[in-house]
């Protein structure tokens, strides 16, 4: 083996992060939006296994586009981890913080570090608090980079062209109709066509604080979705009314346990 | 930790178990590493009394007393001895209270723990199976009187059923059809079981045959508290169904309570149950 070439460390950085970029770009976006009583997860996945959102804690949930082996890694273990302080201390010592510093730290070194592939993923780590004010976002990029979002963030895929949709739509203390309607048709927009995203073909979650449950993390089926997103026309520009108080009562499937209506 | 970064050991890909993660990761939390000096343990620490579980229609409920007893003191009147160890399923919990509790938490955390990495929940023999496995890794300390004797019940939504299974100091488990007691009173709540369990019990009636049960329990057992009437302190009981577990509020419970004390005035020991076969003379 000849001795290498001298590469500059910007042109390494820079190379490593072209790498990453890339292969985030290639899958689908995934939108978090707060609304009155949490953070919804939006993401087109036509999979039922193979998850992007997932809970880690009672009130923390993941969400992560780019490649799956390596981010369900970074789930599995930011699971251990909450599950490990949660057990040796107390559920309320499990923080969003706590692990988005851990994902940060990990991501950041393996980014730096000459011998590993940088990982090809973005996270969202999000966690509720007593009050929408006291909801947090966090984003965190390949290199380690932690950005701390509000009212909503988009990652992967087109992540501008459905970034720019929410800016425009996006409003204050909206319901969960209302805000799953607006993260699922920013979902189906582009520059071209506003598509609609059949039910079966989304995967939605909340964390939601109005659940008696002590874990608030719960996914929304497709029949439930279904019902909540009620009739879509192609240009789905205005998010569907508000369905009332007729709720769903709860997955058809009975796979989940219902979700709590939003207080109106 | 010193390493903000996640451990390696937590990147590898592997177990789906809390308890055997933790047993390579940091096994000093595992309640089953700690070694004790020989002797007999058991009057060192508070134990739990009774607890009773039933089936009714359409679900299951897990009921327990208040007392914990030290020998002949009454360490606490308000202890909780049934949790819920998931949307589905909850434990009570007698014999040495602290390990016990240590033993549900560790548990608890089993579960959600394979429900969070695998994406779908523990089928409910799996999960007694867990919890047995658990237990036997108590067995040294057992033999020195710190036992570990739950009760286990849940909605199991396959068979689409209440069930109840009971342990053994050795991790034994065994599926209990109806009703069942653990614990010092045991003998005399499941004595009245017999007598006022029916298979087609609403749940309501199932939570006052509960009560009536541990009432006889505190009745003939000194380490089984009964309805503490001057401070309101009452059993706890958990009820599970196809829409999931919750404990019963405390009013509800208080009220049911109450109804069995009335009765008791009159008949301190309970409701009679009919003589049938009596033609059979």
């Amino acid at each position: 083996m000849s001795a290498p070439f001298y590469v500059s460390p910007e042109q390494l950085m820079k190379d490593r992060a072209d790498f990453a970029r890339k292969g985030i770009a290639r899958g689908r976006s995934v939108v978090a939006v707060q609304y009155a009583d949490g953070v919804l997860f939006a993401s087109e996945n036509p999979s039922q296994a193979l998850h992007k959102v997932s809970e880690i804690y009672d009130r923390i949930a993941f969400a992560a586009v780019g490649r799956y082996n390596e981010f369900e890694n970074l789930r599995i273990a930011g699971v251990r981890l909450a599950d490990m302080r949660g057990y040796s201390y107390d559920r309320r010592d499990v923080t969003g913080r706590g692990l988005a510093n851990a994902y940060a730290q990990t991501l950041g070194t393996i980014f730096s570090s000459g011998g590993e592939k940088p990982y090809e993923v973005e996270l969202f780590v999000a966690e509720i608090g007593a009050t929408s004010p006291d909801d947090q976002i966090y984003r965190l990029t390949y290199d380690g980079q932690v950005a701390d979002e509000h009212r909503f963030a988009v990652m992967g895929g087109a992540a501008e062209v459905v970034t720019a949709y929410l800016t425009e739509h996006y409003s204050d203390g909206m319901s969960l109709e209302q805000a799953l309607g607006t993260a699922v048709a920013a979902l189906g927009h582009s520059e071209s066509e506003d598509r609609v995203i059949p039910a079966d073909d989304l995967e939605v979650a909340v964390l939601d604080r109005t659940r008696t449950q002590q874990r608030k993390f719960s996914r929304l089926r497709p029949a439930v979705l279904e019902q909540m997103l009620g009739e879509r026309s192609a240009p789905a520009a205005a998010a569907p009314g508000p369905e009332g108080g007729s709720a769903p009562a709860g997955g058809a499937d009975g796979g989940d346990p219902p979700v709590a209506p939003p207080i109106s | 930790m010193t390493d903000p970064r996640l451990p390696a050991a937590y990147l590898q890909p592997g177990t789906t178990s809390f308890a055997d993660f933790l047993a390579a990761q940091a096994p000093e939390l595992l309640p089953e590493r700690r070694a004790l000096p020989a002797g007999q343990a058991g009057d060192l620490a508070p134990h739990g009394t009774t607890i009773v579980g039933m089936t009714f229609p359409g679900g299951v409920l897990l009921a327990g007393d208040r007392r914990a007893t030290m020998g002949n003191l009454i360490a606490s009147r308000d202890i909780e001895k049934v949790f819920s160890t998931d949307e589905y399923s909850a434990a009570g919990i007698a014999g040495t209270a602290g390990l016990a509790i240590e033993l549900v938490r560790l548990f608890q955390t089993e579960l959600e723990h394979y429900e969070k990495i695998e994406g779908t929940t523990l089928s409910f023999d799996g999960k007694a199976n867990r919890l047995s496995a658990l237990i036997r890794g108590n067995l040294g300390m057992a033999m020195q009187g710190l036992a570990v004797a739950p009760l286990f019940a849940g909605y199991d939504l396959d068979a689409g059923a209440g069930r109840i299974f009971s342990y053994d100091v050795t991790g034994g488990r065994y599926e209990e059809t109806g009703f069942h007691a653990v614990g010092s009173g045991s003998l005399f709540a499941r004595g009245a079981l017999k007598k006022l369990y029916r298979s087609d019990l609403s749940q309501d009636e199932a939570v006052t045959v509960a009560l009536q049960a541990l009432y006889d329990a505190a009745d003939d057992d000194s380490a089984t508290g009964g309805p503490d009437v001057a401070r309101r302190i009452f059993p706890i009981i958990h009820v599970i169904t196809a829409e999931g577990g919750a404990r019963l509020d405390s009013e509800v419970v208080a009220d049911a309570a109450d109804r069995v004390i009335a009765g008791r005035m009159g008949r301190p020991d309970g409701p009679q149950a009919p003589i049938t076969g009596g033609d059979a003379r």
